[in-house]
């Protein structure tokens, strides 16, 4: 165990961490918006990491070039999903709320499995490929280039909802829905506008890691587990809190892996959650 | 104001309504003959599978649906009812009739484990939380080595069938009365619990728990005790199943499969009623073994589809579940006044 090991589990972490961080974003802004969590959060990355493959793969376009329609077709996705299911279950208890994401989750993932199997599938010689040598420490390209855009997109979606009328639009929405409408600002298209902005997230971040990650129909399960600790970590509703969050999830899942055993780097990630919950229930930049 | 208690004290507790009274009986005499009947070993695995999941359901009923506490892990303690009998019984020989309790002991110290902790938050985290409890027993079986690891249990075979083994190889039927009975105490008990004083408070706690901080109801308590009572329903559920399959592995008894299809059930029959879980598992089981049996070839997950989409369109048109179809009066028991 030497220092450079250490150093390179860091690195891993953090570079893992702002994709959580992104995801786990999106998750959040949904969440501010109408307190419904998307438990089908996990499905739309795996739709999004299957909409660059199949880009890929059909018409040769590299995962790189093709992020700009898979985040089309994710906010196309978010806008269906509010459309037909959320709307409906806006006033429902929160147990029906959550049913009804899950069945979407269930729905998503088992219509995937039959589409296209549960092969394994990776895109073959993307554009962005090799490793960079610090040292001692190997960074993959696709690794490093992909948590920086999503560390850009971050940044993008924070300064949307703080500074441009639309993201006032948007927190005014999440603050009250009731005075947001007699402000003259329309909740539902808020809700459709919320949904295609989280689920253009997922889009970045699933369009990126298609570079280097294996996709298949489960995919989407440990990082939308990750996401949900990283938004209730963060504190339910904060964008900025889930960028800490990732991170902090990112660095205890490869250094827990690293010092004790890489199997078990869920229950570390969920031990941290529990401590959390417990000693500070809101989050550590929660509203509630 | 005397007067009124003494009302209330001499209604009677259950439902006077001769009809609904003599079609209940008539059921469970009609169940306890149908093997007599002849029925094919695939009738009898399909009723046994109605039986087990009805009670798994209401096992999430009592947590989901009385307290409001949604358990998006449960399947946790179907294994962990699974892992106790049969690892008592092939490593000490202690019979599965004993060994149940066990189960139900080790799954009622998870709950109050797990309870303590997640229980005093509500909502959102504790639903993640459960989530996240059920795919952690799973990782932790798989590496497990005393328990078998990811080949899991092969349960110790008696050359012929036996009671004190529970182990049947030439007919099902002893199975079916099996879960038939413990089907039938499982309700027995929740019916009773619906409308005891602790049914009122927990159902107190769901709908307002301020209001039931404020009638000095200890909230929290109740919901441990709910989520302790709901793992003590499931565990012999995952005990049975252990010893009627004969092998159990982590990637079987802690499948998150468990965990959504109990919920589905619930909330398919009537989420928060004693008799919804009977009915969403009498109109799921059969839907999901037969699309096993004329769609299971095409690799996909073809039953989980149609979950997925029933559990959405029950959300948006029916949140009650198909129970409110069934008029009231033959649900509730007559008002004397």
């Amino acid at each position: 165990m030497t220092t450079e090991i250490i150093i390179q589990a860091i690195v891993t972490g953090l570079m893992m961490g702002l994709i959580y961080a992104l995801i786990a974003a999106g998750l959040s802004l949904i969440f501010g918006l109408m307190e419904i969590v998307n438990f089908a959060h996990g499905e739309h990355l795996m739709l999004s990491m299957f909409s660059s493959f199949w880009l890929w793969s059909l018409f040769g376009l590299d995962p790189l070039f093709s992020i700009p329609i898979t985040i089309l077709l994710l906010a196309f996705c978010g806008i269906i999903t509010h459309y037909f299911l959320i709307r409906y279950i806006l006033k429902a208890k929160m147990l029906i709320q959550i049913c009804a994401t899950f069945g979407l989750s269930i729905f998503i993932r088992s219509i995937a499995q039959l589409l296209w199997t549960p092969d394994f599938r990776n895109v073959d010689k993307p554009l962005l490929e090799g490793r960079i040598e610090i040292g001692s420490v190997f960074i993959g390209q696709p690794q490093l280039y992909a948590s920086l855009v999503c560390l850009l997109a971050f940044f993008g979606l924070y300064w949307f909802v703080t500074k441009t009328e639309t993201g006032l639009a948007l927190q005014a929405t999440a603050q009250d829905r009731h005075a947001a409408e007699i402000l003259g600002i329309p909740s539902n298209k808020m809700f459709a506008i919320g949904w295609a902005i989280g689920l253009g997230c997922v889009g970045v971040a699933g369009g990126m890691m298609a570079n280097y990650f294996f996709i298949f129909t489960d995919v989407g399960i440990n990082f939308a587990l990750f996401a949900f600790v990283a938004v209730a970590l963060g504190g339910f509703g904060s964008i900025i809190g889930c960028l800490y969050a990732g991170i902090i999830i990112g660095l205890v899942e490869s250094l827990g892996g690293l010092l004790i055993d890489p199997s078990f780097k869920l229950l570390y990630v969920f031990a941290i959650y529990l401590l959390v919950v417990i000693y500070k229930p809101q989050g550590l930049f929660g509203r509630y | 104001m005397d007067s009124k208690l003494a009302i209330a004290k001499s209604e009677p507790i259950w439902n006077t309504n001769v009809r609904v009274i003599s079609i209940i009986a008539g059921l469970i005499i009609l169940l306890f003959a149908l093997p007599l009947f002849g029925m094919n070993s695939f009738y009898l695995h399909l009723f046994i599978m109605i039986f087990m999941h009805a009670v798994m359901a209401q096992s999430w009923n009592v947590i989901a649906g009385f307290s409001g506490q949604i358990s998006l892990g449960h399947g946790a303690f179907f294994g962990i009812g699974a892992y106790a009998t049969s690892f008592f019984y092939m490593e000490y020989g202690v019979t599965p009739w004993i060994s149940i309790f066990f189960g139900m002991l080790v799954s009622a110290i998870f709950a109050v484990l797990i309870g303590i902790p997640m229980l005093r938050l509500s909502g959102h985290y504790f639903a993640i939380a459960t989530l996240l409890i059920g795919i952690s027993f799973q990782v932790v079986f798989q590496r497990w080595d005393l328990v078998g690891a990811a080949s899991g249990l092969w349960v110790t075979m008696t050359p012929e069938d036996s009671w004190s083994a529970l182990q049947f190889h030439s007919s099902k039927a002893p199975y079916y009365y099996v879960f038939l009975i413990f089907f039938l105490i499982t309700f027995f008990l929740v019916w009773l619990l619906s409308r005891s004083k602790l049914g009122y408070r927990l159902r107190a706690v769901r709908d307002d728990p301020q209001a039931a901080l404020s009638l000095c109801i200890n909230v929290s308590n109740y919901k441990i005790i709910a989520y302790v009572i709901s793992a003590i329903i499931m565990a012999p559920m995952g005990s049975l199943f252990a010893q009627y399959i004969l092998i159990i592995d982590p990637d079987r008894v802690f499948n998150i499969e468990i965990s959504i299809i109990v919920l589905l059930i619930t909330v398919l029959g009537g989420i928060g009623n004693v008799w919804g879980p009977i009915i969403g598992a009498a109109i799921l089981v059969p839907i999901s073994e037969y699309s096993r049996i004329y769609l299971g070839g095409t690799g996909g997950a073809v039953d989980l589809i149609f979950y997925g989409l029933i559990l959405m369109i029950i959300c948006i048109f029916k949140p009650n579940g198909l129970i409110s179809f069934v008029p009231k009066d033959i649900l509730e028991r007559k008002k004397q006044r």
